[in-house]
């Protein structure tokens, strides 16, 4: 799923200086599920903020409203009559969200109050792990099912890099898994190691936002 | 020849070759160049010239490899795939073979958030490059020398002559692994490998007879790595701290307890160089004394491996 986290509250309050009345806008999809976007996350910032504002000295009235996604324009539409009242929006939806939001609202200014950052899996409670780097080009079949472009830090093709601890975890982060660490053992595993000695090559990064924006129609489904 | 490089016809003449790191400064300072140059010319057959190493911002490599051959040094320009996509690199190959280098080592490079510590901050915000990795760098290169060909398949005129060399981490996890890395550079097109800096000279010679049984041996020249320690606190934080790098306990304890650890580390040194020339398929040796270079010649000539063919 998109994995977004939270902006510093700071931030959230400078942007929203002299507005009297914000609507908190969550998403009940993705960032719901990686607990910073969905009606949950939007009661916890809306006394954050009012307080923040009372203790300045200039109230503030914090609106929350959650819709079931903020990237379709149906669910999108659902937030008009709060949208209008307010002075302001802090969406907690990633990136595309806020972009829908601020497309259909054009009067009302739409900050974000999110950093989106990852795609990412839940491995466990609390605990999130990037899966995917959307690069367009999914060489999973090659790397026994762990991808080295979302899960190396250097994204390589070819094996590991001499920066691999003693423990097999990544030079960037003790806690991280070195993902050819990992791909190695499962080949091992499978009694296949032989197959990570082909040489990769150089990588298409074209068909991700290295080729430009996507902007794909698919006309079977255009009919 | 496939370069004409000094370290190319050292080792094509069958001798024991020397190679020494020597960084650039950071800053713009030409004679800080050259002052290390003067410090350690003549005690190796070609210096490697690091690539903003630990991702902290320095003179670039080719512009500090240029300063050392205009002083007699032969370079090898270092070039990692951080900080460059193949576009640039390919012309930055292109470049530096006009300005006359003609060795070049392919590395990944460090991480910029592992990067920098101690006091400087390097660049933890940058963003990455990473479009290829060392092994397909060392293919590029190898495709722009043997077949003029760029990495997009346009062609260039004429063919560079380069003398490529990769770097190999044998006691990195996972090791099993490692070897079959080193294969992969070797076909991609390495000529020569410099190898993380050896201490435990069984385990790397229990490596090597896997390279030498796989026939590796003869297709490169493996050049183990040797830093020169001075202190027993050295030793711990790299065996600690740097990965790839196994520093036995014996010979932490025994810099420890010398009365002279400057010294017993030139006895060290010298013992590592000798162990390592005995291991087959060794076939000469890159040595560093990290910000330290001026102990260079020091340790060459005590390790009997002077003068420099």
């Amino acid at each position: 799923m998109i994995f977004a986290e939270r902006k510093p509250i700071e931030e959230i309050l400078g942007k929203i200086e002299g507005c009297k009345r914000v609507l908190i806008a969550g998403c009940a999809t993705c960032v719901a599920e990686c607990a910073v976007g969905g009606e949950a996350e939007t009661e916890t910032l809306a006394p954050l903020l009012s307080m923040a504002r009372k203790r300045a000295g200039s109230a503030l009235d914090v609106v929350t409203r959650t819709v079931e996604k903020q990237c379709e324009w149906e669910f999108v539409e659902e937030l008009a009559d709060d949208v209008g009242a307010a002075d302001a929006v802090i969406s907690l939806a990633c990136g595309i969200g806020v972009q829908a939001m601020a497309e259909r609202f054009l009067d009302t200014p739409v900050y974000p109050g999110v950093n989106t950052s990852a795609l990412t899996m839940r491995e466990e409670t609390g605990l999130w792990v990037s899966r995917c780097a959307a690069c367009g080009d999914c060489v999973l079949g090659e790397t026994f099912g762990l991808c080295p472009v979302a899960r190396c830090a250097k994204s390589l093709m070819n094996g590991p890099c001499g920066g691999s601890r003693k423990d097999g975890k990544c030079e960037i982060d003790e806690n991280l898994d070195c993902v050819w660490n990992l791909i190695v053992e499962r080949a091992e595993e499978r009694g296949q190691l032989e197959a990570l000695s082909e040489i990769r090559a150089a990588k298409s990064w074209s068909n991700s936002r290295h080729g430009g924006p996507k902007r794909v129609v698919r006309e079977d489904l255009r009919q | 020849m496939k370069s004409g490089s000094n370290l190319e016809r050292v080792l094509s003449e069958g001798h024991f070759a020397v190679t020494a790191e020597v960084g650039p400064p950071r800053g713009p300072d030409p004679s800080a160049v050259k002052k290390k140059a003067e410090s350690v010319k003549g005690i190796a057959d070609a210096y490697n010239v690091t690539d903003n190493q630990t991702a902290v911002v320095r003179m670039s490599s080719i512009a500090a490899s240029k300063i050392l051959l205009d002083e007699g040094l032969e370079p090898v320009m270092q070039m990692v795939c951080r900080d460059r996509n193949r576009i640039a690199m390919q012309s930055d190959l292109l470049g530096a073979h006009a300005l006359g280098m003609r060795n070049c080592l392919c590395l990944s490079g460090d991480h910029q958030v592992a990067g920098a510590g101690g006091k400087l901050n390097g660049h933890p915000g940058a963003k990455n490059v990473y479009d290829v990795d060392s092994i397909q760098l060392l293919s590029i290169l190898k495709g722009l020398r043997d077949d003029g060909v760029q990495e997009g398949g346009d062609t260039i005129e004429p063919r560079v002559g380069f003398f490529i060399g990769a770097a190999w981490t044998p006691m990195g996890p996972p090791e099993p692994f490692r070897v079959v890395r080193l294969a992969k550079k070797i076909k991609a097109g390495a000529d020569f490998i410099q190898t993380q800096a050896v201490y435990d000279t069984d385990r790397f010679a229990e490596s090597m007879k896997k390279v030498v049984d796989m026939g590796l041996a003869d297709q490169a020249a493996i050049l183990p790595g040797i830093i020169l320690p001075r202190s027993a606190g050295m030793l711990r934080y790299m065996n600690a701290n740097v990965p790839g790098i196994e520093v036995p306990d014996s010979m932490i304890e025994r810099m420890k307890s010398s009365k002279d650890p400057k010294e017993e580390g030139f006895k060290v040194a010298v013992e590592l160089i000798d162990a390592v020339r005995g291991i087959p398929g060794v076939k000469g040796v890159h040595l560093q004394a990290i910000e330290a270079e001026h102990l260079l010649p020091q340790l060459v000539e005590r390790a009997g491996l002077l003068p420099r063919p």
